[in-house]
């Protein structure tokens, strides 16, 4: 059976940023490749001071900007249950990602820019044609940034787009021979990235790993990728894919996996769904013994670790603002410099979308997220999400 | 924002010394500690109004205005590149002091307020904007948003009354250089982003104690690092890139740079020395317990504003609004328009003197004040 074109591989054809964006990509690359070759570029640079070269060829298509990384709308289809897919195409600043990796994307409304983060659906870069990305938001009638993009963006908007981040991958080496996912709601979002990566290099051919998806979701209409998963199932002998509908079966519990997928302790697991599951998930695979075969998603900022007395924190001194403070431990930079006066740059606080960044001048701070150390001297600092760790000074 | 003293305080009206002869009328002094109360009110909620206002519109003023100035650039350059044609010298030269202008005026003054940052652009915001100016934005900062917006036009605080060269009240002491000094103001205006680079250094800052020789030497080398850097783009590399027409390339960049230098001399000196534009001698513990009304009182008797069209605003970066700069320096500048007949409004009901006038009439008077200052205080005369 075909797979159906729908949204599996998304394949815009190479210009379908438009007439206009064609005609500028054209003009643009024979002088663009120049400038950007090292021999030439500290002269651009020279020329473009204070500004950078950057700054012009942004003006001219946001998505020619490498300090400001940008993709352009080139699609957006429905899907079911008020979400809908965007196919993005991004621009040459924007690094690339690992399938089940997520996208920050910064969204002007009214003048201001939003930053939220949605699971990338699509195969990395190289492998998916027409190198376009796809992420798939679910509105939220009551928000701000999830109701805009699912029904008042259209082909050509432009959306700054943050570094690909998490760890939530499908791995990169060697793939386990048997694998589970386990997903409820919109947490199909990052698998649906890895089963795609997964059809894309296997096809029906060759030694795939054997898969198992198990979704839950209120009913068959709000089964995100159903017709598309359901497709692949009947192409692809390694996928399974079994829906459990909440609304007659009831909520998917930990104990229905010996029903469900009887082996699933022996197999490398991946996990995206609400919290209740997860920690369901979480002490189940534990009790089993299994524990560090489950990898979970949750759909929400890394929390900061909890305060820790015991970490000391310093006196941090902004060098361009000649102010000094006191920088507690457990405190982001950001909050501390903004409690002192300083003007401090900021984006979504919340460590995705990198508009805090400060260079260090000298010290060591701590990832309040992971409780890493970390610190060079000129090192771009994300003071949102980072706290003093002894005594430091930033270039601000 | 710059810290505004805003502590409450039940400290008596400051002692105001005019050059003017239109100063706050004559009323109790408790009636008046009640007007400035609700004079702080009232400005306060008309600031509320337009934060709550910002949006796309405002957004893409500032986007239109960005990608103007760089096309202006770019198109400047391009034209002074093949300036041995005339007509091209002519273009290239009045496209790139406009670019320049609107860099210093509209762009890089305005962004470094913090005027744009609400937007949370990263390319846009005042902490990582960097300007063609000599002075390194932080410096400026320091001294524009932080000495000069706090303390304007009080002697011996604010810095910029005069700039520390310049007698510009009869509160300053006058020393006999004082007498040339219309002359050296008028030779400051071509050269005077090297006049604000050098006076941003805060030399006097050192021989007061104020600054350390360390911070000072390093200004000096962030200065000279950035002079090297816009003169070396200006007076070598796009003249060398013109090729045969090197030469007029670069006078066409002297050019733009100087008439960029005369305009901005122009604008700022209108906006604080115009003649009925007060100066405050004050004592630090009438700073210290000025309330906030008192701070938007003392900002509006300060300024002065520039009559005229779109086009005059834009290129004064909107500082022809200079009173509404002052009142709410980190609003977006394309609003102070609108906020003008409001705050002259307010002004005229508080019985409070609004200046304003056209530009040859601010110029002319700012001058004036240049030339009585320049001689010292005498029993009989005006000041």
């Amino acid at each position: 059976m075909p797979v159906p074109r729908t949204s599996a591989f998304p394949a815009g054809p190479p210009g379908s940023a438009g007439p206009v964006g064609r005609l500028v990509g054209a003009l643009v690359s024979p002088i663009l490749n120049p400038i950007l070759s090292p021999l030439v570029s500290p002269l651009a640079k020279s020329l473009a001071t204070p500004l950078a070269p950057d700054d012009y060829l942004g003006l001219i298509d946001p998505l020619l900007s490498a300090r400001h990384p940008a993709g352009r709308v080139v699609a957006v289809r429905p899907e079911c249950a008020g979400a809908a897919t965007l196919e993005i195409r991004p621009g040459r600043g924007w690094a690339g990602h690992r399938a089940g990796q997520y996208l920050p994307v910064g969204v002007e409304i009214d003048g201001v820019r939003h930053w939220r983060t949605y699971s990338i659906t699509s195969p990395p870069l190289a492998e998916a044609p027409g190198r376009t990305l796809t992420i798939t938001v679910k509105e939220d009638p009551g928000g701000r940034v999830s109701p805009h993009l699912v029904h008042r963006t259209r082909p050509g908007a432009v959306l700054r787009l943050g570094p690909a981040q998490g760890e939530f991958t499908l791995p990169e080496a060697s793939l386990p021979s048997r694998m589970l996912m386990v997903t409820a709601g919109s947490g199909i979002t990052p698998v649906a990235g890895m089963l795609r990566t997964l059809a894309r290099r296997r096809g029906g051919r060759g030694p795939a790993p054997d898969v198992v998806l198990l979704h839950s979701a209120p009913g068959p209409d709000e089964f995100l990728f159903r017709a598309e998963l359901a497709a692949l199932e009947a192409e692809l002998p390694w996928l399974s894919v079994r829906a459990r509908y909440t609304r007659t079966a009831g909520r998917l519990v930990p104990e229905h996996m010996g029903v469900l997928c009887p082996d699933w302790y022996e197999r490398e697991t991946w996990a995206c769904g609400p919290e209740g599951l997860l920690d369901a998930l979480e002490r189940h695979w534990a009790a089993a013994g299994a524990g560090e075969r489950l990898r979970v998603e949750r759909f929400r900022p890394t929390p900061l670790l909890p305060e820790d007395p015991e970490a000391p924190g310093g006196r941090v001194r902004f060098e361009h603002s000649g102010v000094e403070a006191d920088a507690p431990a457990s405190v982001p930079l950001l909050e501390t410099g903004e409690a002192a006066g300083v003007v401090m740059p900021y984006g979504c606080r919340r460590g995705l979308c990198f508009g805090c960044l400060a260079p260090l001048v000298h010290g060591r701070v701590r990832d309040l997220r992971t409780g890493e150390l970390h610190g060079e001297p000129g090192e771009l600092i994300q003071t949102c999400v980072n706290g003093a760790a002894g005594p430091l000074a930033l270039a601000l | 924002m710059p810290s505004t003293p805003s502590m409450p305080s039940t400290s008596s009206m400051p002692v105001t010394s005019s050059t003017s002869t239109s100063a706050v009328p004559v009323t109790p002094l408790e009636q008046l500690e009640e007007h400035t109360e609700v004079l702080g009110e009232e400005l306060d909620r008309i600031r509320a109004e337009v934060v709550a206002a910002r949006g796309a519109e405002d957004a893409r003023y500032i986007h239109t205005v960005i990608a103007v100035q760089r096309g202006l650039e770019t198109g400047g350059r391009a034209a002074l590149a093949v300036s041995l044609f005339p007509p091209a010298w002519a273009a290239g030269t009045a496209m790139l002091t406009v670019a320049k202008v609107l860099e210093n005026m509209e762009l890089g003054h305005n962004i470094l307020h913090g005027q744009w940052d609400w937007m949370g652009d990263p390319a846009i915001h005042s902490t990582t904007w960097e300007w063609d100016f000599l002075t390194p934005a932080d410096a400026w900062k320091h001294t524009h948003n932080h000495l000069h917006h706090t303390y304007t036009n009080v002697v011996g605080r604010d810095r910029d009354l005069g700039y520390t060269v310049l007698r510009m009240s009869p509160e300053q002491p006058w020393h006999p250089v004082h007498l040339l000094q219309p002359l050296y103001a008028a030779l400051l205006a071509p050269v005077f982003e090297w006049g604000i680079a050098l006076y941003d250094l805060e030399a006097d800052g050192v021989r007061s104690g104020r600054k350390s020789v360390r911070a000072f030497l390093g200004d000096l080398a962030g200065m000279a690092r950035k002079a090297v850097r816009q003169s070396a783009k200006d007076y070598v590399l796009f003249p060398l890139l013109a090729g045969p027409s090197a030469l007029p390339c670069l006078l066409g960049n002297i050019t733009a740079n100087g008439l960029r230098n005369i305009w901005a001399h122009t604008v700022i000196f209108c906006g604080h020395f115009p003649a009925d534009v007060q100066t405050f001698s004050y004592e630090e513990e009438q700073l210290e317990g000025e309330t906030r009304g008192e701070w938007y009182l003392r900002q509006i008797q300060g300024s002065a504003n520039i009559e005229g069209g779109l086009l005059l605003h834009v290129l004064t970066g909107n500082l022809s609004h200079q009173i509404e700069h002052h009142v709410f320096p980190d609003l977006p500048s394309n609003r102070y328009a609108e906020l003008a007949p409001r705050i002259r409004e307010v002004c005229a009901r508080h019985g409070i003197a609004y200046v304003t006038g056209p530009l040859w009439r601010q110029y002319s008077s700012m001058w004036g004040r240049v030339l009585r200052h320049a001689v010292p205080k005498v029993p009989w005369g005006r000041s």
